[in-house]
C-alpha cells in the first residue's frame, strides 16, 4: 500500500477534505490522491491546501520575534504542533472498482466515508489513471476558484509519471483544445502554464 | 480494419460532401497539410466498397473562427502542435471516381464509376501503389504505359485499342510537352500495332528525329521501328540535308486542287468571301481538276476580261483571287502534273500496316500544311470510305484501322471550317470508317465544340486561358474540380488525361524519353547489339 498521508474528515460525492497527519505537508497541489469507501478506490486531485488552528475560535499569533529562525518558533513552542493542522480540498476525478480493476473517469457511486485513509498515488498508479485524459472534463467543470490553475498544476504533475512528458502534454493540450474549442483565452493560459 | 503493407498512409476522415460537388476529408492531425497536392489519388474505406478518388483542393480549416483574429502563440511549438489538428485543422476535397468493390462486375470489368458516396467518418487513405495499378492496369497487348502519377511509381497505361476507336487530342500551351506526348503515344500505336497511323509532321519531330528541350536529339519513330514506319517528305533537299532516309517524295498535282481546299484557306491566303464564290465558278468554267491550272493561265488581257463578265466576277475579287493563288504556284512540291499518285502510295503503304510519317521540310507555313493535309486525307478518307462499305456488303477484310495526326489543329476544325474540311467529318462521324483523329493544339478554343466534344480521349498540359480550359473541359463530370487541377500542373511534362481510354481523369508525369534505356523498353536495339544478335542466330542455325 502506498504512503498514508491523512485522513478524510469532509466528503461529498465530487469532493472530500481531508486533514494531513504530519503539520505543513499536505500533497502538491495537482497531485493525485485516492482514497476508498469500501471495496471502491476513489481519486482526487488536490484542489486547495491549507493551514489553519485547530479550534476555529483561537487564532495563532506570532511568537517569533526573539527566535533567530523559524524552525526555533516550533522548538519553543512544541505545543504548536498540535494545535494546528493541515488540510487539503480534493477534487473527486474517478474510480475504480477494487485495487487493480481498470481506472473510470467518472464519480464513484457514494462519497468517501469520513476518517477514510487518505494516500498519495505512486507515479505507476498515476501513469495508469492519466492514460485516459476523461477526467479533464470532471476538472474544467469544477465549480471552484482557478480551475485552470489546477488544471495544468495537474498536468504537470502527470506528466512527470509518463516516459515521454512531452508526447503527454501535447496529448493533453490537444484534448483541452478540443473540450475549450470556444474558450480560448483559458486555453492559452493553461497551454502557457503546461508547456515546459 | 487492419493495418498492412499494401495499404497507404491514413490521412483523415470523411466529414462531408456529396456525389456532385465531392468529399470534404478532415485530416488528421499527424497529416502534414503540406504533403497532401491536388491530383494525388486517395481511397476512402466505405462501409461495403472501397472509394478511389482524386484530391481536387486542400483548405484550411478552424474549429472557432476567433482563432483567427486572436491568433495562439505558435512560434512556441508545444502551443502550434497542440493547436494543429484540433483548434486549426487541414481538410481536403476529393472528387470520388471509381469504386473498387469486390462484387461480379468489378471482377470482371474492373473498378466501376461510383454512383454513391462514403459514409460519414470514412476512413481515408493515401492510395497505395497496388490500388493505382489496380485502377489503371498493367502493361500488356493493349495497354501502353504512358507516364507515373504524382509522387507515386507506379505505370499508368492507356488502353491503346479503345484509344483508337475514337479520335483523341493533346494540348497544352507551347514548350509544355505536347510533342514528346504525341511521339509517345505514336510509338505506344506502332508497338502495339493497334493502327496504321497518318502523321502530317509540320516540324519535323516525328519520322527520323526531334529534339528535346536542351537540344538534345531524340529518335523518331523511323529509328525505333524502321520496318514498320515509311517517312514520306514534301522537301525532299531539306529530308537529304538533315540526313533522313526517305522513302517516297509527294508531289500533288493543280488537277488534286478543288475549291474547297481554296475555302480552306481562305484565312491564310486572305481571301475574300467573293473570292471564294470566284473559285467555284471557275471550277464550273473550266472544269473540276483543270480549274487551276486554266486560271493561273489567265492572262491580263481582253479576253479575261470578258471572261469575267460572263461570269460577273468583279475585277478586285479576281485580283485577291490572284494573289492568294500565286502565293501556292510558289509552292514547289505543286506542280500541274504530278508524277504517280502521292495518295495511292501512301494508301498502299496504310494498306500493308505500315505507318506513315509525312515531313513537311522547310515548309512550314500553315498554308501548305493546310492545303496537303486537307488534300490527301480527304483522298484517303474517300478510298477508306468505299473499302469499309465494299466490306460490310460482300465480307470484304475490312481496311485497318487508321489515325491521322494533325498538328495546329484548330486551323482545320475551327467552328468557320469545321462543316466543309474533311477533319471535322472525320472527327464528328467517327469511327465509322475506321479513321481516326489525333489532333494536337495549343488553342483548343480555337476548334468546334462539337468537334472538341466529340473527342474520346484528351491530354492535356498545362493552360491558362480561361477559355482554353473550358473548351478541353467542356462536358466532363466534375469539371470545376478538374479545372484546379489543370491550372495547376508544372509547366512542363505533367499532363491531365482523362476519357475513353483511362478508367478516370489521371494527372501524369509522362514517361522519360529520350535516353538508351527508354529506347530499350520499346525494343530498340544498337547497332552493334543487333550485329551479336544476327551473328549467335546464325551460330544457333548452323
Amino acid at each position: 500500500m502506498s504512503d498514508k498521508i491523512g485522513e478524510v474528515i469532509e466528503a461529498s460525492t465530487g469532493q472530500f477534505v481531508a486533514e494531513c497527519y504530519k503539520l505543513h505537508s499536505p500533497p502538491p497541489l495537482g497531485g493525485l490522491v485516492k482514497t476508498s469507501e469500501g471495496e471502491i478506490e476513489i481519486y482526487g486531485v488536490v484542489c486547495n491546501a491549507s493551514t489553519e488552528s485547530v479550534d476555529p475560535g483561537r487564532r495563532p499569533i506570532a511568537r517569533g520575534k526573539d527566535e533567530a529562525s523559524e524552525e526555533g518558533v516550533y522548538r519553543q513552542n512544541p505545543q504548536l504542533s498540535k494545535l494546528l493542522r493541515s488540510t487539503f480540498d480534493t477534487l473527486v476525478v474517478g474510480h475504480c472498482k477494487g485495487e487493480g480493476t481498470s481506472p473510470l473517469h467518472y464519480l464513484p457511486p457514494r462519497p468517501p466515508r469520513v476518517h477514510s485513509f487518505v494516500h498519495s498515488c505512486p507515479q505507476e498508479e498515476v501513469r495508469r489513471f492519466t492514460q485516459s485524459l476523461d477526467f479533464l472534463n470532471i476538472l474544467l467543470a469544477a465549480r471552484i476558484n482557478s480551475v485552470d490553475e489546477i488544471v495544468s498544476a495537474c498536468l504537470r504533475q502527470a506528466s512527470s509519471a509518463h516516459p515521454d512528458r512531452h508526447a503527454f502534454l501535447v496529448k493533453a493540450g490537444k484534448e483541452l483544445a478540443i473540450l475549450l474549442g470556444y474558450e480560448l483565452n483559458r486555453l492559452n493560459a493553461i497551454l502557457r502554464r503546461i508547456k515546459q | 480494419m487492419n493495418e498492412s503493407n499494401s495499404q497507404g498512409k491514413r490521412l483523415g476522415i470523411v466529414v462531408g460532401g456529396s456525389l456532385t460537388e465531392g468529399i470534404d476529408v478532415k485530416l488528421d492531425s499527424a497529416t502534414p497539410i503540406e504533403e497532401m497536392a491536388v491530383g494525388r489519388y486517395v481511397v476512402i474505406e466505405g462501409q461495403k466498397s472501397r472509394f478511389f478518388g482524386m484530391i481536387t483542393d486542400v483548405s484550411l480549416g478552424a474549429t472557432n473562427p476567433q482563432i483567427a483574429i486572436t491568433p495562439p502563440d505558435v512560434s512556441d511549438p508545444f502551443i502550434a502542435e497542440v493547436i494543429a489538428g484540433t483548434g486549426t485543422y487541414g481538410s481536403i476535397h476529393v472528387s470520388p471516381m471509381l469504386t473498387l468493390s469486390g462484387d461480379a462486375a468489378t471482377i470482371i470489368t474492373g473498378p466501376q464509376p461510383v454512383k454513391t458516396v462514403p459514409a460519414h467518418f470514412s476512413l481515408v487513405r493515401e492510395a497505395s501503389e497496388a490500388d493505382v495499378q489496380r485502377v489503371f492496369g498493367e502493361e500488356d497487348d493493349r495497354h501502353f504505359y504512358v507516364g507515373t502519377p504524382l509522387d507515386m511509381e507506379t505505370r499508368v497505361c492507356l488502353d491503346i485499342s479503345e484509344f483508337v476507336k475514337r479520335s483523341n487530342g493533346v494540348f497544352g500551351k507551347s514548350g509544355t510537352g505536347k510533342t514528346f506526348f504525341t511521339r509517345l503515344l505514336l510509338i505506344g500505336m506502332v508497338q502495339k500495332q493497334s493502327a496504321a497511323n497518318l502523321i502530317f509532321d509540320m516540324h519535323n519531330e516525328y519520322g527520323w528525329e526531334g529534339t528535346s528541350e536542351g537540344n538534345r536529339k531524340v529518335k523518331g519513330l523511323k529509328q525505333l521501328f524502321p520496318s514498320k514506319v515509311a517517312v514520306f517528305a514534301l522537301d525532299e533537299e531539306s529530308s537529304r540535308r538533315r540526313g533522313v532516309s526517305t522513302d517516297s517524295v509527294v508531289e500533288i498535282g493543280y488537277d488534286d486542287i478543288e475549291p474547297e481546299d481554296i475555302e480552306l484557306l481562305k484565312d491564310t491566303l486572305n481571301l475574300t468571301q467573293p473570292a471564294i464564290e470566284a473559285v467555284y465558278q471557275f471550277s464550273r468554267q473550266f472544269g473540276e481538276g483543270r480549274w487551276l491550272e486554266g486560271f493561273l493561265k489567265l492572262g491580263g488581257g481582253e479576253e479575261t476580261k470578258e471572261l469575267l463578265q460572263k461570269l460577273s466576277i468583279h475585277e478586285s475579287s479576281y485580283r485577291n483571287l490572284r494573289r492568294g493563288l500565286e502565293r501556292l504556284r510558289r509552292l514547289p512540291f505543286l506542280v500541274p502534273q504530278a508524277r504517280g499518285s502521292s495518295v495511292q502510295q501512301i494508301l498502299a503503304y496504310l494498306d500493308r500496316g505500315m505507318n506513315v510519317v509525312l515531313e513537311f521540310g522547310r515548309y512550314t507555313d500553315v498554308t501548305a500544311y493546310v492545303l496537303v493535309a486537307n488534300i490527301l486525307t480527304r483522298r484517303i478518307y474517300d478510298q477508306y470510305r468505299e473499302r469499309k462499305e465494299a466490306a460490310m456488303g460482300e465480307k470484304r477484310a475490312e481496311p485497318p484501322p487508321l489515325v491521322i495526326t494533325i498538328e495546329e489543329a484548330h486551323k482545320f476544325l475551327n467552328p468557320e471550317v469545321a462543316e466543309q474540311t474533311i477533319f471535322g467529318t472525320i472527327a464528328r462521324e467517327m469511327r465509322k470508317y475506321n479513321v481516326t483523329l489525333l489532333v494536337i493544339d495549343q488553342r483548343p478554343s480555337g476548334i468546334d465544340d462539337e468537334v472538341m466534344s466529340q473527342l474520346g480521349t484528351k491530354a492535356t498540359y498545362l493552360l491558362d486561358n480561361e477559355r482554353d480550359i473550358d473548351s478541353v473541359l467542356m462536358g466532363i463530370s466534375g469539371k470545376s474540380e478538374l479545372k484546379t487541377v489543370l491550372s495547376k500542373l508544372e509547366s512542363r511534362q505533367q499532363a491531365l488525361i482523362f476519357g475513353h481510354a483511362l478508367p478516370m481523369p489521371v494527372v501524369v508525369k509522362t514517361r522519360e524519353y529520350g535516353s538508351p534505356e527508354s529506347y530499350k523498353e520499346f525494343g530498340f536495339r544498337e547497332a552493334a547489339e543487333f550485329k551479336r544478335k544476327a551473328e549467335k542466330d546464325l551460330k544457333e542455325l548452323f
